[in-house]
């Protein structure tokens, strides 16, 4: 797997901090995703004999690329304890730039850039709405789930935008020289390895998860918390739009309605990584290992005949599951613990989910 | 309705609040306004916008707004949000439709099942976030989906259609009592009846109560878990009403109606001053909300604006109104501690 | 007589810290009864017992004889035990009656809330504490000694047996005190026990019949005030002599920080002082004087509105911490858990936060270089810790506030403001700390110190400004300084007045 391949030198230095944060679990956690992997890929091997194959790969693989892109900033944005609801409207617009620019004549290794620029510029006010506006984050991007997708609505229409350059549908679906690997699965592991380093490795890692666990502290420390929120947000605007181009040229397609319901894939991945929704603790391996989890997931439930609109009870199922059982976990810690010591716990240890339900 | 319109924790602002956070303290008087200037310019560039039949267009959509609206409301007073309202909404339409066209239930005992179902699904929603204490969005962007595919598992690729429903059925979404529309008589009941609730009982004070400091809450003994598990439970049982009434006003139901009113319903609450920090706002100001953004539909359909707008213009009222929420607060804030010098 | 409350034998541990250890407490009817230990000596523990926040591990409660159990804050009120807790527990949203009657509102004939009933009773709960207050106004933007008012209001509602003041006067002007006092003498001849939580001493004995005085955890005396001296009240606070850290000499060099005519916006105006390289100033006055509002400006987190601040004779105007930091100045904050450390980090992370942009310029970080820097700075404080890779969380206060300050000292800072540098630090890490503080003014570092500890001010200080208000009431050479000194400037009262013998406003 492309992850395995990242940096070997900071491998240790991430086993080390998910151990110092919360004791042992994040790494039972990782665990327990290779095991929930493998018994998927068991079990896509008995139900059929395609499932093995590389063209099965390719597709399984690329058909949560834009998902498992927009993931790695979403994991970042988590962690400082904020959310991004608004990427999935960011992929249609993206597309309808896109699109609409191709269409008025300008070549497209012009109009990515812009449109990359658009996504950083549609991430930017999310950044500046809440860190200089003082607003929650669910809300802010909320709004411009709307907004983002009105745009789109407003450039597009109804028109459907379906011809595009062969080179560009190749890079959205095509696999390199034959093998089993897809472009866009190249994409996303050099953004891995980008996103892993500086998560695991840097001083901008450190501060991200210091902001996460104690924005006072953090700014106390001279940590930018503003900016850094912000450029996150920047981040995450400009891979979404990322998500967006490799969405119009897997499906070649630009609609207004591209990307509908992504977000909740996204938070979902993020979350049954390992990711706490409260911010503070996450790791990039175990949101690229929840990656692949969904694709097989997904792939096994399409070889089994699950109808693709079905599937969002499996995704919804999936994304309460995995807050639950870490939570539950906890309580349970809680109540062994109580058990032992036979009494009851001074008041309010395991509040943490209750208080930051928007915030 | 007149008790609840006095907003719950604002009532009587000292002088110097009264001059530094006037618009903020009573939003609803500000949207009221709001909205006569615009029905005015609306009626000078097209002139049908008055008319009745328009007019009653306007108060259902609206009307269904509110209920859900009304519903949402709560669960934002409490700090929490409910994503999932629309999904319950479609479930809800989808369910009544599928029951009536079976023609085993009357339509009364149709409709009660239909809100029941709404009831049930926001006492999971509620048991879930109360019982493992995790974060509400998360929870209800899960039941968002996972409600969505049981509409699509008993659709089955089937929409229901006007036909298959009793004769005279939709007439309901547009006949009055004396001269009053029964959908906006409905809503008017339902919305008087929760903000009486708000402003008049322990109960309706405790949510207020969670919602502004769930740490004290506890230390006075009130069961925040209990108080959040009811209000989604309301808000699903709400949204079983408004899904009935969904139904009632298309007819024709598809396995993806209702998709996206969730924007719709969280910009009525924010812009009608309900508080996205909790703690404040009232359900009378979601439900003006609601009809305010019917207004704005409703002006681009009359002065033949692209419809298109409609999805920028939800987004842009969100964001300006928790950005007007914020400056009015902390201007209030100050003018509060500049008073004590 | 029976006692209105008796506690026997009661224990309260918490992980592996004993927080009461088989204490015994009797309040009688009619009597106001002092508690009094240093911080940590387990008042606040006892104070939630009895609230029913926590259960005692151990020990029984009696209430006018008969024995109770307290479940729960909501029993405590049934029982008629009311609680004013140290820090207001209220609800910013709501109005200042409804946060009076919130858990048991008059109600009328329907069973629902009766509002003018209950506004006309909070508004006659204010008049008895002669207070005005409007009480339809929503809690959000009232002052700490408005909300601590209203949480007397809270415990007055209701007809009590026992009423708990937890420090209830650490926010209250002069004036408020006095009418606090008024109100629990006619509660006590009530037949009120009243329990009273405080360090101040001078109020201990001013007020109350009895004291009784815990230390760690234990039952240490209980005697009436009237046998009972400051001098022996510290000394079963403390258990030996306390001789506080006195600051060494110094020499006071070159001016580092000029502070000209500062305002910001609502704590302080006008405000002007310099402090010298190798100098410790200390800034003195009551909560709310504006103290910790001019550390924020000088470090960035809050605006100024007008005036100027000069470092090395040049003008500067931070606009966050991190550019602060970075021409040298470094806060150490009031609320260590809450601002100065990130508690679930490591020793080594913390103290490495500020500096890593500097100590990583090529972005990617090293551990064993992080390690060693942590390991010295924390080994120069003593930080008394398994290693570096011990997580902050489980460190005792004292050893916390090592850690903050090891924290800024590895940030090489030139002025380092130290608000209430001592607060929540048990005596022995308090001698500690100054010691490292008064060295670090020996190397040259210009030190701003806010305390409100007096003794502390005065045995640290150079020199001492007091704030009144938001305005610098006076300026205090440390040959000159004196408890008394200080105080009248920081209540605002005028030396002539002073002399003249008249207390109050």
């Amino acid at each position: 797997m492309s992850a395995s391949k990242a940096a070997p030198g900071t491998a240790p230095a991430a086993a080390r901090r998910s151990r110092r944060i919360s004791p042992a679990s994040l790494a039972r956690w990782e665990t327990l995703l290779v095991l929930l992997l493998v018994a998927l890929i068991i079990a896509g091997t008995r139900l059929s004999k395609v499932f093995l194959t590389g063209n099965n790969f390719a597709n399984l693989t690329s058909s949560v690329m834009e998902v498992a892109i927009m993931a790695l900033p979403m994991t970042l944005i988590i962690i400082t304890g904020d959310i991004d609801l608004s990427v999935e409207s960011m992929v249609g617009l993206a597309g309808a730039v896109l699109g609409t620019l191709m269409v008025a004549g300008l070549p497209l290794p012009v109009a990515i850039p812009i449109v990359l620029v658009v996504g950083a510029l549609g991430g930017l006010l999310n950044g500046l709405l809440v860190t200089r506006g003082g607003l929650p984050a669910l809300v802010v991007t909320l709004g411009t789930l709307a907004l983002f997708r009105g745009l789109a609505n407003v450039i597009l229409g109804p028109t459907v935008i379906s011809v595009w350059p062969d080179w560009f549908t190749e890079f959205g679906f095509g696999t390199i020289a034959k093998s089993p690997i897809p472009y866009t699965l190249v994409a996303f592991a050099i953004l891995v390895v980008v996103f892993w380093l500086v998560t695991h490795g840097t001083w901008l890692g450190r501060q991200v998860f210091a902001i996460g666990k104690s924005k006072a502290a953090a700014r106390y420390s001279g940590v930018p918390v503003a900016s850094l929120r912000t450029w996150l947000f920047v981040v995450s605007g400009a891979v979404a739009a990322l998500a967006g181009i490799i969405l119009a040229a897997r499906f070649s397609s630009a609609r207004n309605d591209n990307g509908t319901g992504m977000t909740l894939t996204v938070v979902t991945v993020v979350l049954l990584g390992g990711v706490d929704i409260n911010g503070g603790k996450g790791s990039i391996p175990g949101v690229v290992l929840a990656v692949f989890v969904l694709a097989v997931l997904q792939n096994v439930l399409r070889l089994a005949g699950v109808s693709s609109e079905y599937q969002g009870i499996g995704v919804g199922l999936l994304l309460i599951l995995s807050v639950i059982v870490p939570q539950l976990a906890r309580q349970t810690r809680v109540v062994a613990d109580r058990a032992r010591r036979g009494r009851r716990p001074p008041a309010g240890p395991v509040t943490q989910g209750e208080t930051t339900a928007l915030s | 309705m007149a008790a609840s319109a006095t907003p719950g924790t604002r009532s009587g602002p000292g002088v110097v609040g009264r001059i530094t956070g006037g618009l903020g303290r009573s939003r609803e008087l500000t949207l009221v306004a709001l909205m006569v200037v615009m029905a005015a310019v609306v009626t000078v560039g097209a002139p049908q916008f008055l008319s009745a039949s328009n007019l009653g267009q306007v108060t259902a959509m609206a009307a269904i707004i509110a209920i859900a609206a009304s519903g949402e409301a709560m669960v934002v007073m409490t700090k929490n949000i409910d994503m999932s309202v629309e999904s319950v909404i479609g479930l809800v339409a989808f369910l009544v439709g599928v029951i009536l066209r079976s023609g085993d239930l009357p339509v009364p005992a149709a409709w009660l099942v239909g809100i029941g179902v709404g009831l049930l699904l926001g006492m999971i929603n509620g048991a879930v976030i109360s019982a493992f204490r995790i974060p509400a969005i998360v929870v209800t962007l899960g039941t968002l989906s996972i409600f969505r595919g049981i509409v699509f598992i008993l659709a089955g690729g089937k929409e229901v259609n006007l036909g298959d429903l009793p004769p005279g059925y939709a007439d309901l979404a547009t006949d009055t009592i004396l001269g009053i529309p029964v959908f906006v008589l409905v809503a008017v009941v339902i919305v008087s009846a929760v903000g009486l609730m708000l402003w008049k009982t322990r109960f309706g004070r405790q949510v207020y109560a969670v919602g502004s400091n769930a740490e004290a809450a506890a230390i006075l003994g009130i069961r925040s878990r209990l108080v959040t598990f009811a209000v989604f439970a309301l808000a699903g049982a709400l949204g079983g009403i408004a899904g009935v009434m969904w139904g009632i006003y298309f007819g024709t139901i598809y396995a993806t109606s209702a998709s996206g009113l969730v924007l719709q319903i969280v910009a009525a609450v924010v812009v009608g001053g309900v508080s996205i920090s909790g703690g404040s706002g009232t359900v009378v100001g979601a439900a003006l909300g609601a009809l305010f953004l019917a207004l704005i539909n409703n002006a681009l359909l009359v002065l033949q604006l692209p419809q298109e707008l409609l999805q920028a213009i939800y987004g842009a009222v969100i964001l300006v109104a928790v950005s007007a929420d914020a400056v009015l607060s902390r201007r209030h804030r100050l003018g509060a501690r500049e008073a004590r010098r | 007589m029976t006692p209105r409350l008796q506690l026997s034998g009661i224990s309260k541990r918490f992980a592996a810290t004993a927080a009461l250890t088989d204490v015994s407490l009797e309040l009688l009817p009619g009597e106001v009864h002092a508690l009094v230990g240093e911080n940590g000596a387990g008042k606040s523990t006892l104070v939630k017992t009895i609230a029913g926040v926590h259960q005692p591990d151990a020990g029984e409660i009696r209430l006018d004889g008969e024995l109770i159990t307290v479940p729960s804050p909501a029993a405590a009120r049934a029982l008629g035990i009311a609680v004013v807790h140290q820090e207001p527990r209220l609800f910013p949203d709501l109005s200042v009656a409804e946060n009076i009657f919130l858990v048991a509102p008059p109600t009328d004939r329907l069973h629902t809330i009766a509002w003018k009933e209950m506004r006309r009773r909070a508004a006659d709960l204010f008049e008895q504490l002669d207070v005005h207050m409007d009480v339809t106004a929503p809690v959000r933007g009232l002052s700490m000694a408005d909300q601590q008012l209203i949480e007397i209001a809270k415990a007055l509602s209701v007809e009590a047996r026992v009423l708990i003041l937890d420090e209830p006067t650490a926010s209250l002007s002069a004036h408020e005190v006095e009418r606090l006092f008024t109100i629990v003498r006619r509660t006590r001849e009530r037949g009120v026990a009243v329990l009273f939580v405080s360090h101040r001493l001078d109020e201990v004995f001013a007020l109350c019949d009895r004291a009784t005085v815990f230390r760690d955890g234990r039952h240490v005396v209980t005697a009436p005030t009237a046998e009972l001296t400051t001098a022996s009240l510290v000394r079963h606070m403390v258990g030996r002599e306390v001789s506080l850290f006195p600051k060494e000499a110094s020499t006071v060099g070159e001016p580092l920080l000029e502070v000209r005519n500062l305002s910001d916006a609502s704590g302080f105006r006008d405000v002007s002082f310099t402090v010298h390289a190798g100098e410790i100033l200390g800034l003195a006055g009551l909560v709310g004087a504006g103290r910790t509002e001019i550390a924020r400006v000088l470090f960035g987190i809050e605006p100024r509105t007008s005036g100027e601040v000069l470092l090395d004779g040049k003008p500067v105007n931070f606009r966050s911490p991190s550019e602060a930091l970075g021409s040298g100045i470094a806060y150490v904050p009031e609320d260590r858990h809450q601002d100065g450390l990130v508690l679930d980090f490591s020793i080594a992370h913390n103290i490495t936060l500020p500096v890593l942009p500097r100590l990583f310029p090529r972005l990617f970080l090293h551990a064993r270089t992080e390690a060693e820097i942590a390991a010295r700075f924390s080994d120069r404080l003593r930080v008394r810790t398994t290693g570096v890779d011990q997580a902050v969380s489980a460190l005792s206060g004292g050893n916390q506030q090592k850690v903050v300050i090891a924290k800024w000292l590895a940030a090489r800072p030139r002025v380092l403001i130290l608000d209430e540098p001592t607060r929540g630090v048990d005596i022995g890490a308090k001698v500690e700390v100054h010691r490292i503080v008064s060295e670090l003014a020996a190397t040259g570092l210009a030190i701003i110190m806010i305390s409100s500890d007096l003794p502390e001010v005065l045995a640290m200080s150079d020199r001492i400004i007091v704030l009144h208000e938001g305005r610098i009431a006076a300026e205090i050479a440390r040959a000159d300084a004196s408890e008394e000194r200080v105080m009248f400037a920081a209540t605002g009262q005028h030396e002539a007045v002073v002399a003249g013998g008249a207390h109050g406003r």
